[in-house]
């Protein structure tokens, strides 16, 4: 089995969830659900929340400029752009993973990146334009890193729901 | 994969859809009349911008409107892929029936490579402990019974990067 090292890149501290306020945790819960596409969707959200606009949009700010959200906006679904979506694999040696790190996330088809606890130990999303560009990408960052990826794209879809309650 | 279907919502995806998703993937604008900013930004009538996402969302190109939370940073910091190598005559009808277990997050089939990598289907289960995960794991492997012959699970221990799925400008093509 691998030894847990020091990541290379951030890694979160609290052992206990961070201490919210009821309305950054109604607001974070209620979000992840979708804002409604209606023409005043943030009015709507405040309303249903029993709190003004002004302070969904403050809160939301503050929320994305401490990184408690990584983004708010369109989730898109690569798939039905007519791109390519794969994850992949990779097994690096820990004097090398900072350097794969770097030279893996430099490619923007990167969208996510985890390093994991087992011999292949990085994991990585990758989204393009054309389903063609997926090989390509591969291509290019095995040749930039010197190491082999493993694709696994998905064959069959059962489930996705991702919604962390707070 | 998926490519059946997006051939007939490729043609609907249209050159302004693009351009949506190009001022949006940093992020939806944080004002009060968002589509009336966007549409100035991009010479566009407000309400032609939100019949283009409600069009995108029916569609499925866009999933939905959301905010994206660092799991770590509200308590989940163990995020278990549970892999499991499952006979492929089980796996269609098994896939379903982990997927359907409500702390499934995420549940695909995905190819093995042998020798190195033997499962074949991954369910992402979240906890705020690794005993939290180890027991939805349990409850996936009673499911699974003689179906399955071997699972791991693979905790993240850092996320490297965390940008979202992006379009890339045409300008910024190689």
């Amino acid at each position: 089995m691998s030894v847990t090292a020091e990541p290379a890149a951030r890694r979160e501290s609290p052992d206990v969830a961070p201490a919210f306020t009821d309305t950054e945790k109604a607001i974070i819960n209620r979000l992840q659900y979708g804002l409604p596409l209606t023409p005043s969707p943030y009015r709507d959200v405040a309303e249903e929340l029993g709190i003004s606009e002004q302070t969904l949009l403050d809160t939301l700010k503050a929320l994305l400029a401490n990184r408690t959200l990584t983004r708010f906006g369109p989730m898109f679904h690569a798939g039905e752009m007519g791109g390519g979506l794969t994850l992949a694999a990779m097994r690096i040696p820990e004097q090398d993973f900072d350097r794969v790190t770097e030279q893996v996330n430099s490619f923007a088809e990167v969208a996510h990146n985890y390093r994991r606890e087992h011999e292949l130990n990085m994991w990585f999303v990758l989204a393009t334009e054309t389903p063609e560009g997926i090989a390509e990408t591969i291509g290019r960052i095995e040749a930039l890193t010197g190491y082999p990826v493993y694709n696994m794209p998905k064959e069959q879809e059962f489930h996705v729901n991702l919604h962390f309650e707070v | 994969m998926s490519t059946s279907t997006l051939k007939s919502e490729q043609a609907r995806f249209t050159d302004q859809d693009r351009e949506l998703i190009l001022a949006t993937q940093e992020g939806l604008p944080l004002v009060s009349d968002p589509w009336g900013e966007l549409g100035r930004q991009l010479g566009m009538p407000a309400d032609e911008v939100l019949s283009r996402f409600q069009h995108m969302q029916e569609t499925g190109v866009i999933r939905r409107v959301a905010a994206v939370p660092d799991h770590y940073k509200l308590g989940y910091r163990y995020n278990g892929m549970t892999v499991w190598d499952v006979s492929d005559d089980a796996i269609s009808t098994m896939g379903q029936q982990v997927g359907d277990l409500p702390f499934v997050s995420h549940c695909y089939r995905r190819p093995r490579h042998l020798p190195y990598w033997s499962f074949n289907l991954f369910a992402m289960v979240h906890g705020t402990s690794r005993e939290e995960v180890e027991h939805k794991a349990a409850q996936i492997r009673e499911l699974l019974g003689d179906t399955c012959s071997g699972h791991t699970i693979l905790y993240s221990s850092a996320i490297l990067k965390k940008t979202g799925l992006r379009l890339r400008k045409q300008a910024d093509k190689p």
